[in-house]
């Protein structure tokens, strides 16, 4: 009986079948667990799968690769979903033209502000250069955060990590932080999420109001621009 | 599904691909995609319900697209682990404060232009 259940699991692992499966319960999981715990802000449904699903593969010996499989299905949306955005864009045309001045100011302060305190802060810890270099694009995108670290002489890899890393506490963070503030325009909630933890935070925003996730989804590709734009000259003043 | 809106989605894609490594930008393709898709619905001057659907199903899901890259990051946290301390004090604390500074700029700056708040979010269960 044993023996059978271990050569069934041995043949399911190999399939892409286990992982998109495991993917997807245990975000339903996370998302249950949210709603019960009254969108309590560490209860977040993505960082809730992603530490059923690493713990997972560590308990199951299952390299990562295989995993990814089955789970590249859903990897592969995040192409399309970022086109997509372009539809909440497009329907908040007009709010978003109105306010081309307050937008402007807040990115300009955003994106130092996202590079400034956090390399500052990581310096006065005593990080060295290749982690600064690294660290210093976290808010921005992926692919773009990646780039803006190799040429600075960063780790891509790590960047990748702390990007998403900063996704995941944005999600968690980013409520308790405007509500202690009182912000209560959404415009300025959707784009303060997106500019300071890109897509993840848009995710949010999107799920909880339309003219949120709009501003967020516009913050991902402003951040990721001035960002990749200004601190390479930045960086090239100062040394 | 409408199958044809999904197509659009995935030439908007493709296309941003191919022009960001003509010109060499330093923006990757879907974010390019979603700026080719964006003018053309400026062009056609409205959101055809098809698309509507489309992308209202992946935009509502967006979060569990994030999960499965999430999972390789934490798989290599080690990478992390040499300079623990500064990286997490740095990520936490710059997160809050981006998102307080962002906010704020654009709300107290609304507010000296003499645009009104739009919407009510910070009310009892008023959430980002």
């Amino acid at each position: 009986m044993e023996g059978e259940l271990y050569r069934i699991w041995v043949y399911l692992a190999e399939k892409p079948l286990m992982g998109l499966t495991t993917t997807l319960l245990a975000y339903q999981a996370g998302q249950w667990l949210y709603a019960r715990t009254r969108m309590f802000p560490l209860c977040n449904p993505v960082l809730i799968a992603v530490t059923v699903l690493a713990g997972f593969l560590y308990v199951t010996d299952t390299p990562y690769r295989l995993y990814f499989d089955g789970a590249q299905f859903v990897h592969f949306l995040l192409g399309p979903a970022t086109v997509a955005l372009a539809v909440p864009l497009y329907r908040n045309v007009a709010q978003l033209k109105r306010t081309a001045v307050p937008l402007t100011a807040a990115l300009l302060a955003g994106a130092v502000t996202a590079v400034g305190s956090a390399v500052g802060l990581a310096w006065l810890l005593g990080a060295g250069g290749q982690t600064l270099a690294s660290l210093a694009p976290k808010s921005v995108t992926t692919p773009i955060a990646m780039g803006i670290s190799e040429s600075l002489g960063g780790l891509p890899s790590l960047t990748a990590v702390l990007v998403i890393l900063t996704g995941i506490l944005g999600g968690v963070l980013a409520t308790w932080t405007l509500n202690v503030l009182r912000i209560s325009d959404w415009r300025a909630r959707g784009f303060a999420v997106g500019l300071a933890a890109h897509g993840i935070g848009t995710a949010r925003a999107i799920q909880l109001n339309e003219v949120a996730g709009a501003f967020a989804s516009l913050a991902i590709g402003l951040n990721g621009v001035a960002t990749a734009v200004l601190l390479p000259l930045v960086v090239a003043l100062l040394t | 599904m409408p199958l044809g809106f999904i197509t659009v989605l995935l030439v908007c894609q493709l296309g941003g691909e191919v022009v960001a490594r003509l010109l060499d930008l330093p923006l990757p393709g879907p974010v390019i995609g979603m700026l080719i898709l964006f003018a053309g619905l400026v062009i056609h001057g409205r959101i055809p319900d098809g698309l509507q659907t489309v992308a209202g199903g992946l935009l509502n899901n967006l979060s569990l697209l994030f999960v499965p890259a999430g999972v390789g990051v934490v798989t290599h946290i080690g990478l992390v682990a040499q300079a623990w301390l500064p990286l997490t004090v740095a990520l936490v604390v710059s997160v809050v404060l981006t998102v307080a500074v962002t906010a704020l700029v654009f709300a107290r700056l609304c507010q000296r232009l003499g645009m009104p708040p739009e919407g009510d979010a910070y009310k009892p269960g008023g959430r980002v």
